[in-house]
């Protein structure tokens, strides 16, 4: 009877597209960011790399900027935080796939990381970190010369 | 379970596919009633309020956002993608659609969907005599 209020329209074409599109990666199109629940690991992390810089960009949503922790030891870069419940009141669940609590994540960086110089931007529930590579840990090219 | 509804809707969806090959993510949400409403709770990481859509057409509730990534580089390893957001919910008689209130923090759509009037729980006193 409460799921007469709002019913959820099976875009069923839409989402076995959706199931071919990522094949692969499927396991990465699950809808949830949950901590806690599961063997889903939360947060998400994609890492990038160009010549100077590793980036990482993680999804946090409905995490407060002042509810994480961000420490860079090493090759290694650790998130902990936690996500809190909105509303206290009384009420029914009809659904529920977010999920809330504490969590922790620690992700190994390719190379050695400058720590002093790590910089992060948390933006619409991602947080985007920018992490130097040490000036020693870059390739360098050595130049070979024809005698 | 409304087969109409799909089909309806279906005639828009295919003129959409056919324009892009985008990658469709169902957001994790959270569903709650009061006696004043229902309140839906959606993830929405990197998504702006002004990249998000919501419609409500005869009923029919759309949620609907652009996510885009903001990382420089080339990417080393994945563990999410990014796409366009897309849910949908059929919503009843019993929603004041005219007062439905959406709110946008950290990623997070809060959306506050009001019972009608009449759709309440009403407390009826009993009267000793």
């Amino acid at each position: 009877m409460a799921m007469d209020i709002l019913r959820e329209m099976e875009n069923l074409r839409r989402e076995i597209d959706g199931a071919f599109k990522g094949f692969g990666t499927g396991a990465f199109l699950e809808p949830s960011f949950l901590p806690g629940v599961g063997l889903q690991r939360f947060p998400q992390v994609n890492l990038a790399q160009d010549k100077d810089n590793v980036y990482a960009e993680v999804l946090v949503p409905g995490v407060d900027a002042k509810d994480l922790e961000l420490t860079v030891m090493r090759g290694t870069l650790t998130l902990s935080g936690e996500r809190k419940d909105v509303t206290a009141t009384e009420k029914t669940w009809l659904r529920r796939e977010r999920g809330l609590g504490k969590f922790m994540r620690t992700i190994d960086l390719p190379g050695e990381i400058d720590a002093d110089r790590v910089v992060a931007r948390f933006e619409n529930g991602v947080l985007l970190v920018t992490l130097p590579i040490q000036e020693q840990a870059k390739p360098r090219r050595i130049s070979v010369k024809a005698s | 379970m409304g087969q109409k509804d799909i089909s309806v809707h279906g005639a828009h969806e295919v003129e959409k596919r056919q324009q892009s090959d985008e990658i469709f993510i169902r957001p994790a949400v959270d569903i709650f009633e009061t006696e004043e409403g229902l309140t839906l709770v959606a993830d929405l990481p990197g998504v702006d309020k002004e990249e998000l859509k919501i419609d409500l057409d005869q009923g029919l509730l759309t949620v609907q956002a652009n996510g885009k990534s903001l990382m420089n580089g080339d990417l080393i390893r994945r563990e999410f993608l990014h796409g366009s957001f897309y849910r949908q919910f059929r919503l009843s008689d019993e929603i004041d659609s005219e007062n439905i209130v959406a709110e946008m923090k950290n990623g997070v759509l809060t959306l506050l969907l009001p019972k009608s009037e009449s759709a309440r729980p009403r407390r009826i006193e009993i009267k000793t005599t």
